[in-house]
């Protein structure tokens, strides 16, 4: 048997190396003149291992080794690593590392295993069952199943999946579509360009289920231009599906049609807010629509329109597979299933970890994360993106539950987490978001498009000393403004970082004791 | 064979590419980074072209190009750098990379180097938040910045 080597094309791996560690073993192979196969798989999300290389052996199965570096090629080929011998960066079995044996991965089972563009290896590892089960149902029963799953918006906003498609499948046009939000601009979060450049064929059976479902005969994906390898790879998985069948007119040799535009944004931040993602993929500014209309009623070009994240449409085929007891069984309260959390910024195992929900936030920080990678006390945790609250260590048994981090005043959002260390100024933070929120406000609502930028010269007074206690009660009633007066959850999220950081770390926003000159 | 004059050329060229994909649903964003793709921004002569083929005003054209980041009014340099500056990079040493980089190469962030080598530009964002602090250039990524990749970057962007 040709030996098989898998090297991550996943963006992560590229950032650290892995096209020169590519070339090195392909170097090494030809100078050697050992025939082998190279996979460019997605990545398994330890990125603390990355470049992580794996060999399929035939006796010990998967062996990775990692991280890999280009200088570390000859030697592992010294140590017989096609056959899984020993050398320094042996890490052994893959689902026998702790940071990946730990984790239940539903969603993410395929990714960083297979082929990406293999629709073999993907219907190997259990994919298509959940399409076939759906072709063969009536709709509302398709939606019904989603429904019990218990299935929330993993984009942030936590809809109950199921309830937005029965308003799509109950709405009456001659068009729907399917619209996939993969707009992932949150800090932190990296989910969707994993799934997407890892196992794109999940996403597009997701997406197929979810028109099988609604009744939806198109569907388009709208990635963020920051992701050019995720567009290249989806691109690429809808000629593949579509040739396979998957997509088209007879959706699996049913009599369902149903087809896949990838669409790629413009840099705008806020076209992750699904009205104004519907507004930029009809060609115009991504400005915020007011709702109603619902856009499960009047979404894209005035159709019933499905528009859900990434990660929700792609946890949709192990639900149609498995069933909705199955996905039901994993998670807390009203948050059921699993969720891909995203550990990052300051953290010494940062990556994706696909868990059910309920673990704390210090398990998550801690245990998992390894505390931070200077090796310095945690100091706060972002949850949630920019639009998220910082958390405090006093608040770390907060559990991981869409209502839990509601009632501490913030909110999971896409599941990606920020650490940050003691040298972190919060106050700083908290200008920071303001900040942000000015640059990328649509301009359509005055507490966003105007309290962002008073926000960020009021922060200002603050670290300049000027009546910092009447400042601080300024920003606390600007930011009661933005958050019931904005349109959407920039305007209106924003004041979760900055309240968070007054409150929680209001050391920060004492007037800095002058320093002493120098001398 | 006789010189065109430049908006002539833009004209035509604008043209085939709104030929090539104004059959599609919503075109305007992708006719846009048609354009940018064939001449390195979306030049003013482009633009009533745009909003005559599809029968738009150019102030609507105009609103959509002015929207997004992304759209160039000018060329950039020979290089684009992107420097990620949101809170995973920011917990890693984004700010102070984002000074040494603009003291390396002498210019701020919206600017493009006097020789036309290099544009740099903040980035919020770009999915590497595991690997921070995080940059792309020319569409390639790099993660865990240092001073030795500074350097290599801008060993390559003067090269």
């Amino acid at each position: 048997m040709i030996p098989r080597i898998y090297i991550p094309g996943d963006s992560g791996a590229l950032a650290l190396g892995a096209e020169k560690v590519a070339k090195a073993i392909e170097r090494e192979l030809a100078d050697r003149g050992i025939e082998a196969k190279i996979v460019r798989n997605g990545s398994r999300g330890a990125y603390f291992l990355e470049p992580m290389v794996e060999v399929a052996t035939t006796d010990k199965g998967r062996v990775a080794y990692g991280p890999v570096k280009p200088s570390d090629v000859k030697g592992l080929f010294d140590s017989g690593f096609l056959t899984g011998g020993h050398h320094k960066r042996w890490l052994g079995a893959p689902d026998k590392i702790p940071f990946l044996a730990r984790q239940t991965r539903l969603t993410f089972a395929r990714c960083g295993v297979i082929n990406p563009l293999s629709l073999d290896h993907y219907k190997a590892h259990g994919g298509l069952k959940g399409l076939q089960n759906a072709v063969a149902m009536a709709p509302a029963d398709i939606v019904k199943q989603v429904t019990e799953s218990g299935l929330r918006g993993r984009g942030g906003a936590g809809f109950p999946t199921g309830i937005k498609w029965k308003t799509v499948l109950d709405t009456t046009a001659d068009k729907k579509y399917i619209v996939c939000n993969a707009d992932e601009g949150d800090s932190a979060t990296f989910a969707d360009r994993m799934i997407m450049e890892g196992d794109p064929f999940v996403l597009i059976e997701g997406m197929a289920i979810a028109g099988v479902a609604t009744g939806a005969t198109k569907g388009f994906v709208y990635i963020r231009s920051e992701y050019p390898h995720a567009v290249a790879m989806m691109q690429k998985a809808v000629e593949v599906a579509r040739e396979a069948g998957l997509l088209g007119v007879n959706v699996l040799g049913s009599p369902n049609a149903f087809d896949l535009e990838i669409r790629v944004g413009a840099g705008a931040y806020v076209c992750g807010e699904e009205t104004s993602l519907l507004n930029s993929l009809e060609g115009k500014r991504g400005v915020v629509r007011a709702k109603p209309p619902l856009p499960a009623i009047q979404g894209l070009f005035g159709k019933p329109t499905v528009i859900n994240n990434v990660i929700s449409l792609a946890s949709v085929p192990v639900i149609m597979d498995k069933g909705a007891a199955f996905y039901k069984d994993f998670g807390m309260g009203r948050s059921r299933g699993t969720i891909p959390i995203q550990i990052a910024g300051n953290v010494r195992y940062g990556g994706l970890f696909e868990a059910a929900f309920g673990m704390t936030l210090g398990e998550i920080v801690d245990d998992i994360g390894g505390g931070t990678a200077t090796g310095r006390p945690v100091k706060a945790v972002q949850v949630g993106g920019p639009l998220g609250a910082y958390f405090p260590r006093a608040l770390f048994d907060t559990p991981f539950d869409y209502e839990a981090f509601a009632a501490k005043d913030g909110l999971i959002g896409h599941a990606g987490i920020t650490v940050f260390d003691d040298t972190a100024d919060m106050l700083k933070q908290a200008r920071f978001a303001m900040e942000f929120c000015a640059i990328e406000s649509c301009g359509k609502c005055t507490p966003c498009r105007i309290g962002s930028t008073r926000g960020v010269e009021t922060i200002d007074k603050i670290a300049r000393g000027i009546e910092p206690e009447k400042q601080i009660e300024l920003v606390t009633d600007l930011c009661n403004t933005m958050k019931f007066g904005s349109l959407c959850a920039l305007g209106g999220f924003t004041p979760y970082p900055v309240m968070s950081a007054i409150n929680h770390f209001r050391d920060d926003f004492k007037p800095a004791p002058v320093a002493e000159a120098a001398e | 064979m006789t010189m065109q004059p430049a908006s002539t050329e833009i004209a035509s060229r604008t043209a085939a590419i709104i030929q090539e994909l104004k059959g599609l649903e919503g075109p305007l964003l992708p006719i846009l980074h048609g354009i940018q793709e064939e001449f390195g921004h979306v030049p003013q002569d482009a633009l009533p072209v745009i909003a005559e083929a599809l029968n738009i005003s150019k102030a609507e054209v105009h609103g959509v190009v002015t929207f997004y980041h992304d759209y160039r009014s000018h060329p950039a340099g020979r290089h684009v750098l992107k420097l990620c500056q949101a809170e995973a990079c920011q917990s890693m040493g984004s700010d102070a990379i984002a000074a040494k980089l603009k003291q390396l190469l002498g210019i701020g962030f919206h600017e493009t180097a006097r020789d036309g080598s290099v544009t740099l530009e903040p980035v919020y964002c770009l999915g590497l938040c595991a690997c921070a602090p995080s940059a792309m250039l020319d569409g390639a990524v790099i993660g865990r910045l240092d001073d030795e990749k500074l350097d290599e970057i801008v060993a390559e962007v003067r090269s």
